[in-house]
């Protein structure tokens, strides 16, 4: 086994926590925090490589994948926001018109 | 030269394509222009009939068309003996008739599309007759068709035109797909098309495929020539526009089926069976189509039915195996029948459309030119000497007696006494005795524009016959010229005596006048005439009601086709298997779409769910693969 494997388990770990957050969960705030960490939990790969194969542009990635992720969450919560204003909820099971 | 050949055969479809295309700003210089177009094929013509003439054959493929395995159809053009004599005719008469058309269709609508067809029909008989190989010709042949269908219908917003245009069209495509067969069965056994390949291997053939091939090929003839089986259409084709009923039974489409036969002398030598059903069915034809001429009162259908008749003697010419009478006798007809179809539109012109000769009648006195060119026409056509007919339908009956058909010269006998009375009844009937124009119509002589072709054409009529069919230096100039390409077939049988045929044939010619003039001249004649109708009833019925050609195909062929595709093909193919697939269809892509409508939730962790699952998914594939 790769002496790097164990730390790549961690990701992977943070990774399924957050999908099985993103497809259980109903509040919309939580979904995003779970996006969240499956971003970064991605991050923590392309960071793991890189410190191990000794090379830096694994963690230039992440300061872009970061920077994404900001943005990102940004969009996320002004939709929360608006979903808020619309509905008075922000349980993401209330918004189901697409099936209408 | 072979360029000017094909200079001369595109001319036509050069005016086509001006008139076609720009019709709309050529107005009344379509005509002209037409005409010009048509003038430069003939002017263009002259030194290339000179050059077949001197002896040459110009055989020039252009290029390549189809290549097929062994198979290689070029496009190409041939001009020799037999395609020389037809440029001559098929430029010369359509030009007459092109400038006719330029005073008969002044102010009809449509002119320019009217000059359109007109080039667009001269164009593919062109093609047809300076073809090198057989699917050129067929081009050709199906060329003349559709324009047949299209001028036949020129008036289209009359049921009754567009319908005959359709008639003629279905009728002569049941022909085409025994010219099909035949030029199937030339392919799978010579492996070309063209005629120098063709003929002078032709010795190969077996004599039962021989007999095949010609048959299938004559059956095609049968449809565009208008025998006896499939004559129906060109009686009905008196819908469209007189130049183009001209031009029809003058100068293309109807003489294709004769020039086809004597184009594929070759093959038709090798079977005395099919040249022998060739001739009899012109023969029957010739005998069937003058009687139902005797009665008729309508103008044009007399004429009509004249040429299916004159027709029919082709076709003994050729299918006794005397090529070169049948093709004497189509270019003196091509004159003489041109000149009556013009005449009958002068006629036709004058009287406001009226066909009908009972309302007509003393018309000698209104247009005392049409009236002689009439005559002069007719006088051909009876095979009266010195004029044309006289001398083509005489080599036609002469060479079919030595050449071993004596009955076959005895239906051609009474066919000519027919052809006379007939001929002469319509004269009488138009032009002399009572008037019985209807009041308020004043019919008047036809404008020069009309007038100077109907007299190039009578002189034609009169002396063509003369120039080429009487004996010089030992030899008959068209049996000589024509024999170069299409050599008499078959042996003399009997030896007779020619001015003994000559007699009978002038007998039978001023035997048919002079039963017309006591007919119809005489004060005494209505008498005798409705005596005659009443002892020969019978026979008279058969004949004014065309024997009833039409009901019975009627009954025996196009009622039984429109029961099956209505009880059948509509009610059962269409609205049962064709409908009802169509139905399924789309029954089925609603199941569908119902079925994928589950999985639309409208909740994102639903799809959240199914993206996830999907590219665990993917992937798990690629793991799979890895390891």
């Amino acid at each position: 086994m790769q002496y790097y494997v164990p730390f790549l388990m961690v990701a992977f770990i943070l990774f399924a926590v957050g999908a099985i957050g993103v497809l259980v969960r109903r509040n919309f705030f939580v979904v995003l925090m779970s996006l969240e960490i499956m971003i970064n939990s991605a991050g923590l790969v392309f960071v793991i490589l890189s410190y191990f194969s000794g090379t830096i542009s694994g963690q230039v990635f992440f300061i872009f994948v970061a920077a994404v992720a900001a943005s990102e969450t940004a969009v996320g919560l002004a939709i929360a926001v608006l979903m808020y204003r619309v509905r008075h909820t922000v349980d993401v099971t209330e918004f189901s018109i697409m099936k209408r | 030269m072979e360029w000017l050949l094909l200079l001369c055969v595109l001319s036509p479809a050069v005016g086509c394509i001006i008139n076609g295309l720009f019709g709309r700003w050529t107005y009344r210089a379509a005509g002209v222009i037409g005409s010009t177009f048509l003038g430069i094929s003939f002017a263009l013509a002259i030194p290339l009939i000179i050059y077949a003439i001197q002896g040459h054959i110009i055989d020039y493929d252009y290029y390549h068309w189809i290549i097929s395995g062994k198979l290689d159809v070029p496009f190409g053009l041939r001009l020799d003996s037999l395609s020389a004599m037809m440029l001559g005719v098929v430029t010369f008469v359509s030009f007459m008739i092109h400038i006719y058309s330029i005073g008969y269709m002044g102010g009809h609508k449509g002119y320019a599309r009217f000059f359109a067809y007109l080039n667009l029909f001269v164009f593919a008989m062109l093609l047809l007759c300076m073809g090198n190989n057989y699917l050129t010709l067929f081009i050709g042949w199906e060329g003349v068709g559709f324009c047949s269908y299209i001028l036949i219908g020129y008036y289209y917003e009359k049921k009754t035109a567009a319908d005959a245009g359709r008639k003629a069209f279905v009728t002569t495509r049941i022909g085409d797909v025994g010219f099909t067969i035949g030029i199937l069965f030339i392919i799978l056994y010579f492996g070309s098309v063209k005629f120098t390949d063709i003929f002078p291997q032709a010795h190969i053939l077996p004599p039962m495929i021989a007999t095949i091939i010609t048959l299938a090929l004559f059956f095609g003839a049968t449809g565009k020539s208008a025998q006896f089986p499939l004559y129906v259409w060109l009686p009905d084709a008196m819908e469209g526009p007189t130049p183009v009923s001209a031009l029809i039974h003058a100068a293309t489409m109807v003489t294709a089926g004769v020039y086809m036969v004597a184009r594929s002398a070759p093959l038709y030598a090798l079977s005395p069976t099919g040249s022998l059903v060739v001739a009899s069915i012109g023969a029957f034809t010739a005998f069937f189509a003058a009687t139902m001429a005797l009665t008729h009162f309508d103008l044009k259908r007399i004429l009509a039915y004249s040429t299916i008749s004159q027709i029919g003697y082709m076709m003994i010419g050729v299918g006794v195996g005397a090529y070169w009478t049948g093709m004497f006798h189509l270019m003196t007809h091509a004159f003489f029948k041109a000149l009556l179809f013009l005449s009958a539109g002068a006629v036709m012109h004058a009287m406001h459309g009226i066909l009908d000769m009972r309302l007509m009648g003393g018309l000698r006195h209104k247009m005392p030119q049409t009236c002689a060119v009439m005559i002069i026409a007719s006088l051909a056509i009876a095979g009266i000497p010195p004029l044309s007919g006289f001398f083509s339908k005489d080599h036609i009956l002469g060479e079919a007696l030595m050449l071993g058909h004596p009955i076959i010269w005895m239906v051609g006998v009474i066919t000519a006494f027919m052809t006379a009375y007939y001929m002469f009844r319509m004269v009488f009937f138009t032009f002399f005795g009572e008037s019985r124009v209807p009041e308020g119509l004043h019919p008047h002589e036809a404008p020069n524009v009309m007038l100077v072709p109907l007299w190039v054409l009578a002189v034609g009529s009169i002396v063509v016959g003369a120039i080429f069919g009487i004996k010089m230096h030992g030899h008959i100039p068209i049996e000589h010229f024509i024999s170069l390409t299409s050599p008499v077939a078959f042996p003399k049988v009997y030896e007779v005596n020619e001015s003994l045929l000559i007699i009978i044939s002038i007998v039978a010619g001023v035997l048919g006048i002079a039963v017309a003039w006591l007919s119809y001249i005489p004060k005494w004649a209505p008498k005798w005439r409705s005596w005659f109708v009443r002892t020969f009833h019978p026979l008279y019925r058969c004949c004014f009601n065309l024997w009833w050609v039409d009901e019975v195909y009627n009954c025996l062929f196009c009622r039984p086709f429109w029961h099956v595709s209505e009880r059948f093909l509509w009610k059962v193919v269409d609205d049962k298997l064709i409908d009802a697939g169509v139905d399924d269809v789309g029954r089925i892509a609603g199941l569908a779409g119902k079925a994928v409508r589950i999985l639309q939730t409208g909740f994102i962790n639903n799809y959240a769910y199914w993206v996830s699952a999907g590219a665990l998914i993917v992937c798990g594939w690629y793991l799979l693969k890895i390891m």
